[in-house]
């Protein structure tokens, strides 16, 4: 009897001891994010806060499949133009409103009429959202639109509590993720405790958790070793060493869908008037005398995946007809010399004033060099950087791409006539058209064949050429258990634990 | 006195004025806006059009320029067109944690710059004015960033003494609220020090020759109070003033500790504010900062006239 009341006071006591410390999570971030509403949020990092607060229609795997998660089933119809959404069942928002058809209407309906919405593009194709009944949707469409899904997986499919909408919602966000908002210092730290009512609250392991933006990858890492944080994002390639032999710290990596690349300006006004905006040999020639392994190695320490085309390797649409090019030099001159140059060419190249940057441009500028190519570099701050590119004030530009899951957000914008990020205005009908009807078939097997064809041509044309796909790379504290790092590259907390 | 002070508040407006009018100007000179600065991830042209229209900015730069004041004047100093938070929920929650900074790095600097400054004088030429000297040069030379993670990797993560970064208000935790700022106030202490140091020397230097102190030292005084009461109240002038610029400085953020640190102060906000031409956020700090330096040179005029007797009438 003793015993037994020993035993049960010390599992009282075990238990108000572990609800008394709240385990926290802590994130370092390498930069705040902008503001936490899906609807006008732009930044990388608020997708990576998005995850723990604000649930999707439609989820992905590491392996880029698309799965659920508010919504249990969909299908797309015959014609492509009609979706139908089954929607999970008993679910809340933070703020108690029960998540259903009206809840998805309200938000696609947000996205698409909000002043400010910077997802109205992404959500154009939808002409109505009926609700056929509280767990069941249908999506109407105006053409077939196969990067929908994919759209409905990031922050278009994000849902918000209808209850919350206004001007303010991103000072107080209401989602139906598995963390709650609690409080945001700007530039300081985004607070999110656990949510009770969350519908996969089995699977949530930690109370509440932190995002901390530290800007600098030395003093990120500094807090992870004094403990001060659990995990990093965007650990420094050069650091992973220091992580593998801290005895309490381990890494995790993932490639990235992401690319950094070089664009020339074709057909941007008078700049694009240069040799190498006006002959793709000799494009092809600066692609052929790079060698993008010797720059993964040296620079990133080999963690990173030299890249050729417009998806990455882990991508169900990567063509293997495409690998990364070995270094040719004598090829590279081989093709200055059929372009009719002789006694070598300038080129005048910008890049982003980060010290990465710096260290692949100059080492390209050395490696052009040997086939040639004279490469004159301008450092520029990011936004005078894009500003330039715009306007048309470049010849080439060393820029890249955070990356989609669907391959039309790698590509379409980049290169098809008027696309937003076609900043060298390359206009080629052929592109224009494959690519666009890339957009429509919903067929995998159909879609991949397409996206070959613009390979070939765009590998012949060379807008613009891949140098290597970005790996996420972290820094986990050995108190965490569970983290698995994915190829989008956000922080899913499902199943992470920590342990004291 | 009081017309005294009216005059100078007078002064002050059309200060402000000026400042908001170069600042806006000269952030405008900046190629890029705030729509571009964002669109890393998003640039779609139809979406940038769009929200340069919803935010203005197609409008002539004046006119942009004049809706600020007249915002401003009403009290609201705009949004952040970044985290779409107010302006000025911001700058509360960011200027009690400079003020922090501000008045922990002064503490240090006074303690270290100050009596370093007073030894020296008084032992003019020995080995300890030199040493003083070395140790307030070494401030003044060694990088902030530098002493920083220096500090971040022997005291937080070899030692585990202090937190290596972060911020934890005042009111919520004070004693935690103190060790988070030790280290930065230390780094920005030791850096003021330095030139604290210098003044303190001459300005003893210049009084330790004046007539009095030989008169006082005349009378039998003890060194220690001639040189406390006699010398160093006199030479306290020109120390005032110049701990009253620092601090004005101070307040405007400290751009590099902040950013190492992670302290959530005016430095880092108005840094970021630039890199994302956050125009309204840029605008409200430099005004607030603007008000803080011309708060400091008053209260620097008033601490002359309590220091010193005879300005007190006139």
């Amino acid at each position: 009897m003793n015993i037994r009341r020993t035993l049960l006071l010390a599992a009282l006591l075990g238990t108000s001891a572990m609800a008394a410390q709240a385990q926290t999570l802590r994130i370092g971030l390498e930069s705040d994010p902008d503001a936490l509403d899906p609807d006008k949020s732009r930044t990388f990092v608020g997708r990576i806060v998005f995850t723990a607060l604000c649930d999707k229609l439609i989820d992905v795997t590491p392996d880029l499949k698309l799965v659920p998660q508010l919504a249990t089933e969909w299908s797309v119809s015959e014609d492509g133009k009609t979706v139908d959404m089954t929607l999970r069942e008993g679910v809340v928002f933070h703020d108690g409103t029960p998540f259903d058809g009206e809840a998805v209407k309200a938000n696609i309906e947000r996205s698409q009429t909000l002043e400010d919405s910077v997802r109205k593009s992404e959500v154009s194709s939808i002409t109505e959202v009926e609700v056929v009944d509280p767990t069941h949707v249908r999506l109407r469409l105006s053409a077939p639109d196969a990067p929908l899904l994919a759209q409905l997986a990031d922050r278009s499919g994000m849902m918000m509590s209808p209850a919350a909408f206004d001007d303010d919602f991103s000072a107080q966000p209401v989602c139906s993720g598995p963390f709650k908002f609690k409080n945001r210092v700007a530039q300081d730290k985004i607070e999110l405790e656990k949510f009770a009512d969350y519908w996969n609250a089995d699977q949530i392991k930690v109370d509440a958790v932190s995002y901390l933006p530290i800007p600098d990858s030395t003093v990120r890492l500094a807090n992870l070793q004094s403990g001060d944080l659990d995990l990093i994002n965007r650990l420094a390639a050069t650091d992973v060493e220091a992580v593998k032999s801290a005895g309490n710290l381990k890494y995790e990596r993932a490639d990235g869908l992401g690319y950094q690349g070089i664009t020339f300006n074709t057909n941007n006004g008078a700049k694009a008037d240069n040799p190498f905006g006006q002959d793709p040999k000799l494009r092809q020639a600066l692609s052929l005398a790079i060698d993008r392994n010797a720059i993964n190695q040296v620079v990133f320490a080999g963690l990173n995946a030299p890249a050729s085309q417009f998806v990455p390797a882990v991508s169900p649409f990567f063509d293997p007809a495409y690998p990364v090019p070995e270094r040719d030099v004598e090829k590279a001159k081989a093709l200055l010399a059929e372009a009719g140059i002789e006694g070598g060419i300038d080129l005048e190249l910008q890049f982003p004033n980060r010290p990465e940057s710096q260290q692949v441009v100059q080492m390209i500028q050395a490696m052009a060099a040997e086939a040639g190519i004279n490469i004159t570099l301008t450092a520029k701050e990011f936004a005078t950087m894009l500003a330039d590119q715009a306007a048309g004030d470049f010849q080439a530009s060393q820029v890249g791409w955070s990356g989609r899951i669907d391959p039309d957000g790698n590509i379409y914008g980049f290169v098809t006539t008027g696309g937003g990020f076609n900043d060298g205005k390359y206009s080629n009908p052929e592109i224009d058209r494959i690519l666009g009807e890339a957009r429509a078939v919903s067929d995998e097997a159909a879609r991949k064949d397409l996206y070959k064809q613009a390979n070939q041509i765009l590998q012949t044309d060379l807008p613009l050429f891949y140098l290597y796909n970005e790996a996420w790379l972290y820094g986990v504290s050995d108190k965490v258990a569970g983290f698995t790092p994915s190829p989008d590259g956000m922080i899913r907390l499902e199943g992470v634990s920590l342990s004291e | 006195m009081l017309t005294y002070l009216a005059r100078r508040v007078m002064i002050a407006i059309p200060t402000l004025i000026l400042i908001s009018i170069f600042v806006f100007a000269l952030q405008k000179m900046l190629p890029g806006d705030p729509v571009l600065a964002l669109a890393g991830d998003d640039r779609d042209p139809e979406t940038l059009a769009r929200l340069r229209e919803l935010y203005h900015l197609n409008d002539p730069i004046w006119m942009q320029y004049l809706q600020w004041v007249k915002n401003a004047l009403q009290g609201d100093l705009g949004r952040s067109i970044r985290t779409g938070l107010p302006v000025s929920d911001m700058i509360a929650q960011k200027l009690p944690v400079t003020i922090q900074l501000a008045v922990m790095s002064m503490i240090f600097a006074a303690a270290i710059g100050i009596p370093a400054g007073i030894i020296s004088a008084v032992k003019k030429g020995t080995i300890t004015d030199y040493a003083a000297n070395v140790i307030a040069l070494s401030g003044l030379s060694i990088p902030n960033f530098w002493l920083g993670i220096m500090l971040i990797l022997l005291v937080s993560v070899k030692w585990r003494l202090l937190p290596a970064s972060g911020y934890v208000p005042l009111s919520e935790d004070p004693v935690q609220s103190i060790r988070t700022m030790l280290m930065p106030a230390f780094v920005l202490g030791t850096a003021l020090a330095a030139s604290l140091m210098r003044h303190t020397r001459s300005a003893m230097l210049g009084v330790l020759r004046q007539d009095y102190v030989r008169t006082a030292r005349a009378k039998g005084l003890a060194e220690r109070r001639v040189i406390m009461h006699h010398a160093f109240r006199n030479a306290l002038t020109p120390v005032v003033t110049l701990m009253a610029l620092l601090f004005g400085e101070l307040i405007a953020g400290a751009v590099l500790t902040e950013q190492i640190f992670t302290i959530p102060g005016f430095g880092k906000m108005v840094v970021d504010a630039v890199f994302n031409r956050d125009y309204a956020v840029v605008q409200a700090v430099v005004l607030v900062t603007a008000l803080g330096f011309i708060l400091m040179n008053l209260l620097a005029d008033l601490a002359y006239v309590a220091l010193n007797p005879r300005l007190r009438t006139g």
